[in-house]
């Protein structure tokens, strides 16, 4: 039964007509046609679908979009701030730490979650933290690297 | 990176920026009306020196036939390549324009390059086996040489200079001796139609000439990709269209007996569809058609074959050909003689599925009887000749459009969802998107095939190796053959067809990064070293006693050295392990690290270092990402890799219980660019990968004295191996 459920995307407020227990990665790459999010597995076990809510990076595949009713949403969409690029992506560029690209938008969001609970993480903090995000590639090393130089950049900033 | 080239109005979206927008074959014939342009043929293997590995003939259709690659100068002075390879992750939407613009003295800013377009891109056979530097690559580059002679000559004509005179740089042509005389290439090609096709060899650069090749570059496709506009296929959106989720049998071989869409079909907006085998439900959201799938109720006739992950091996090699000789010298039984000290083993490695982090995905929309496909392929006109086919279409009817590729590794040639998404859109009557569940792509990928690899082989006196028997059951031919200074020695496949005889696997097999290669690797490097180990040597040492050629020495020598090597007769405790392989014309060599925890079984890999000659290196950041990606990709087959079934039913369904790699299991890693500039560009997406078993075994085995003879080396089977095993000497 579709309902009307408000919420803020990537800082705009937005209003979707649908079933509460829909999940919140369709209802973002369908109805509000934002794909930056991917499927890559449906269950929760690879992360390419994290998203922002509240700040912390959860699983859109497991969550329905009742749930994030009047919450603050971030896509990977939304983390540059007019044109200018997070941290976190430009740091992601720099280190070549992506090859095809389908794992990066929830490895980036997840290491945004990550800098912001703990924004000066040893590399053993970054690697137990981005253990739930699977990437084919084998692009990890460099991931790391890349969330090092992010927050380096950062200064402890965490956002 | 915005194309020349307008956008045409039959596509919902440009597939990629850094990719050109796609455009009509009218459109694309109207800009070819003016501009220079220059094709080459690979074909044309004697000037080249490369060609693509034949397929067979029915792959080679496809329009056009008779060139394989070419490029457009502009009037407005941009260059636009056209290529049938892909990217989905290995780097050519970098390394081409990066080719390109060295060889034709052009600013990479000006080069925009359409990509796995079967109406606007010249055919190719498909991006794989290492093959897009190597082979496609000096004929890639040969036309940009001859484009920027072609430029040379209209200068010369407009400028008034002889063209020897005349210097080409940075997208212009003008005279050192007096540079105001210059003509920008877009002022050359102005009012022109001029089209060349490569016909004698043009002298490439050397790469001491090397000026955007050879450098490291930031990927042209990563801004896309960190801020979430790069497209897939399965972000495609076309007006009016559907999402499909498809009934599939629950094994492999079942027979559906009934079918009942009856509670489907109430689901509103759900529409069943059901043309043979092919059952779907399609809608306009993609997880409401999930659910009405799983109102479908069907029941199956199962098949009992008795095979498993257990009895396949038992099963392969009953079911395996006769021995055909692919190397032999020398004379066994003569070796046998010599031998004082002989070592048998049959080594195992299952079943390994792709698992690209992208399922395969396709968009399909027909309409005025045409079908055009966005696909997540590694093989677009592949792609195309299977939907002409299904469904009867003239190929010229068919055009497969190919976005952003979420990863292949060999199992995005094969297009089943390319296929479903265009019987399902013909149907339908609108544009129809498939995108494979995490299960269906675990069930319906071309696995790499499990193998049996059996060598005998002994030692003489003097712990050289006498005589060397191996025989390698589904792993195929690549890499079996070996390259150690061994007197009599035979190599033999029993594997009939690329992946075996129908049958031999209870589902589809196919190419897996370096098919083949990794398995008789394993088996090779593991034996190498025990053979060692039973001549009292060092490993490193052993293997050098039996090298001859200057390549593998070098490699080897480069990755001893950096890795600090000191000799010692194994097990030394010390969990250090090596292994030499060649792959895609590459020379590889890796020592590694490890550490076994004897009581759980697991391994964790510490330290890994890795050298290559891979003859001239375009992109060595390209290249060390490369074998990077190898070795983390590597350690999954390794340690965990291995696809559970019984009687055709995939036990493994998801990433819970398959178990690919992960950030905790990363080991330092080195790597080590051996120059061999006298050489012409060789593979390098694949070669680490094939060391990656044998490596690893054997660093296990120096560190707790059990050689593990399957793959992967579970926790389980460490504990296993284990207890047979004599007690090694404590480091
Ligand atoms: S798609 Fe959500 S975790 Fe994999
Ligand atoms: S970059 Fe391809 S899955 Fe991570």
């Amino acid at each position: 039964m579709a309902e009307s459920i408000a919420f803020t995307l990537n800082g705009k407020a937005v209003r979707v007509n649908v079933a509460r227990d829909r999940t919140l990665l369709w209802v973002l790459r369908t109805e509000l046609g934002l794909t930056g999010a991917k499927f890559g597995c449906g269950e929760g076990h690879c992360g390419c679908c994290s998203v922002l809510v509240g700040k912390k990076s959860v699983r859109s595949c497991n969550v329905f979009i009742g749930d994030v009713e009047g919450k603050d949403v971030v896509t990977i969409e939304g983390l540059a701030k007019d044109g200018e690029l997070h941290p976190l992506q430009k740091a992601f560029m720099a280190n070549d730490a992506l090859q095809c690209g389908f794992c990066t938008p929830g490895m980036i969001l997840t290491a945004f979650s990550l800098l912001r609970d703990n924004p000066q993480p040893t590399r053993q903090q970054i690697v137990d933290g981005m253990e739930q995000n699977l990437c084919r590639c084998g692009a990890h090393a460099r991931i790391v690297k890349a969330v090092e130089t992010a927050a380096a950049e950062m200064k402890g900033g965490g956002q | 990176m915005n194309s020349p080239i307008s956008s045409d109005s039959e596509a919902a979206a440009s597939p990629t920026s850094g990719v050109a927008p796609l455009l009509s074959r009218r459109d694309f014939l109207q800009r070819m009306a003016t501009g220079i342009v220059v094709v080459v043929a690979l074909r044309d293997a004697e000037l080249f020196g490369a060609e693509e590995p034949t397929r067979p003939v029915a792959n080679r259709q496809g329009l056009p036939t008779d060139f394989n690659a070419f490029l457009r100068i502009g009037e407005d002075g941009r260059i636009t390549c056209f290529t049938g390879k892909i990217e989905m992750g290995q780097g050519p939407i970098t390394s081409l324009p990066q080719m390109l613009a060295d060889e034709l003295e052009a600013p990479i800013d000006a080069i925009d390059i359409v990509m796995g377009d079967t109406e606007l891109c010249p055919y190719d056979a498909g991006t794989w086996g290492s093959l897009t530097t190597r082979a496609f690559g000096p004929a890639w580059r040969a036309a940009a040489a001859e484009a920027k002679l072609v430029l040379i000559e209209l200068a010369s004509e407009a400028l008034g200079v002889p063209v020897a005179q005349l210097v080409a740089k940075d997208g212009a042509v003008f005279d050192p001796k007096n540079p105001s005389r210059r003509k920008t290439y877009g002022q050359l090609s102005q009012g022109k139609r001029i089209e060349r096709k490569v016909t004698v060899k043009p002298t490439l650069k050397e790469p001491s000439q090397f000026a955007i090749m050879g450098k490291p570059m930031l990927r042209r496709d990563a801004r896309e990709k960190v801020t979430g506009q790069a497209k897939y296929s399965g972000d495609i959106r076309l007006p009016g269209m559907l999402y499909a989720r498809i009934l599939h049998p629950p094994a492999h071989g079942a027979k559906r007996i009934s079918l009942d869409t009856s509670a489907a079909k109430q689901i509103p907006g759900a529409i069943v569809l059901v043309d043979g085998d092919l059952v779907a439900v399609l809608h306009e959201l993609p997880d409401i058609a999930e659910s009405a799938l799983g109102e479908i109720k069907a029941e199956w006739d199962l098949p009992k074959t008795g095979v498993n992950d257990r009895t396949i091996f038992d099963h392969l090699l009953k079911t395996a050909a006769p021995g055909r000789v692919v190397k032999k010298d020398g004379d066994l039984e003569t070796g046998r003689k010599q031998a004082k000290r002989i070592l048998a083993a049959n080594y195992l490695n299952g079943y390994v599925a792709h698992a690209p982090i992208e399922t395969h995905t396709a968009l399909a929309s027909f309409e005025n009887g045409k079908m055009t496909v966005w696909a997540s392929t590694q093989s677009p006109f592949g792609a195309q000749r299977e939907i002409s086919q299904t469904l009867g279409l003239p190929l010229e009817k068919v055009r497969v459009i190919t976005p952003f590729v979420g990863g292949g590794f060999g199992g995005k040639a094969a297009n089943g969802q390319a296929v479903e998404a265009a019987r399902l859109a013909r149907l339908a009557g609108k544009p129809v998107q498939v995108m494979w569940t995490r299960e269906e792509e675990f069930f319906n990928d071309t696995f790499r095939p499990a193998a049996v690899v059996k060598i005998e082989a002994g030692l003489d006196d003097a712990g050289r190796i006498a005589f060397w028997d191996f025989d390698e059951y589904f792993a195929s031919e690549r890499g079996a053959d070996h390259f150690y200074d061994i007197p009599h020695h035979r190599t033999q496949t029993h594997t009939n067809g690329p992946t075996g005889a129908p049958g031999t696997h209870p589902f589809a097999t196919g190419a897996w990064r370096a098919p083949g290669n990794n398995t008789n690797s394993f088996a090779r490097e593991s034996h190498i070293d025990a053979l060692a180990i039973a001549a009292g040597m060092d490993p490193v040492e052993f293997r050098l006693k039996h090298l001859e050629d200057e390549r593998m020495i070098r490699v080897l020598k480069a990755a001893a050295e950096r890795f600090g090597w000191k000799p010692a007769v194994g097990p030394s405790g010390r969990g250090y392990g090596v292994a030499c392989g060649i792959d895609a014309g590459s020379y590889v060599a890796a020592i590694a690290e490890v550490e076994v925890d004897r009581t759980k079984g697991t391994v964790q890999v510490k330290r890994v270092v890795c050298a290559q000659d891979m003859g001239i290196v375009i992109n060595p950041q390209g290249a060390t990402i490369q074998m990077e990606s190898c070795i983390t990709m590597g350690l999954g087959y390794c340690l965990t890799e291995e696809l559970h079934f019984s009687d055709g039913a995939m036990t493994d369904t998801n990433f819970d219980s398959y178990e690919i790699p992960r950030f905790s299991w990363i080991p330092k890693m080195e790597t080590v660019i051996v120059e061999n500039n006298a050489l012409a560009p060789q593979g390098g997406g694949e070669p680490a990968i094939v060391l990656m078993g044998g490596l690893i075994a054997n660093a296990v085995h120096d560190a707790i004295g059990a050689r593990l003879l399957q793959l992967p080396m579970t926790p389980a089977r460490i504990r296993e191996a284990l207890q047979s095993a004599p007690a090694t000497k404590p480091s």
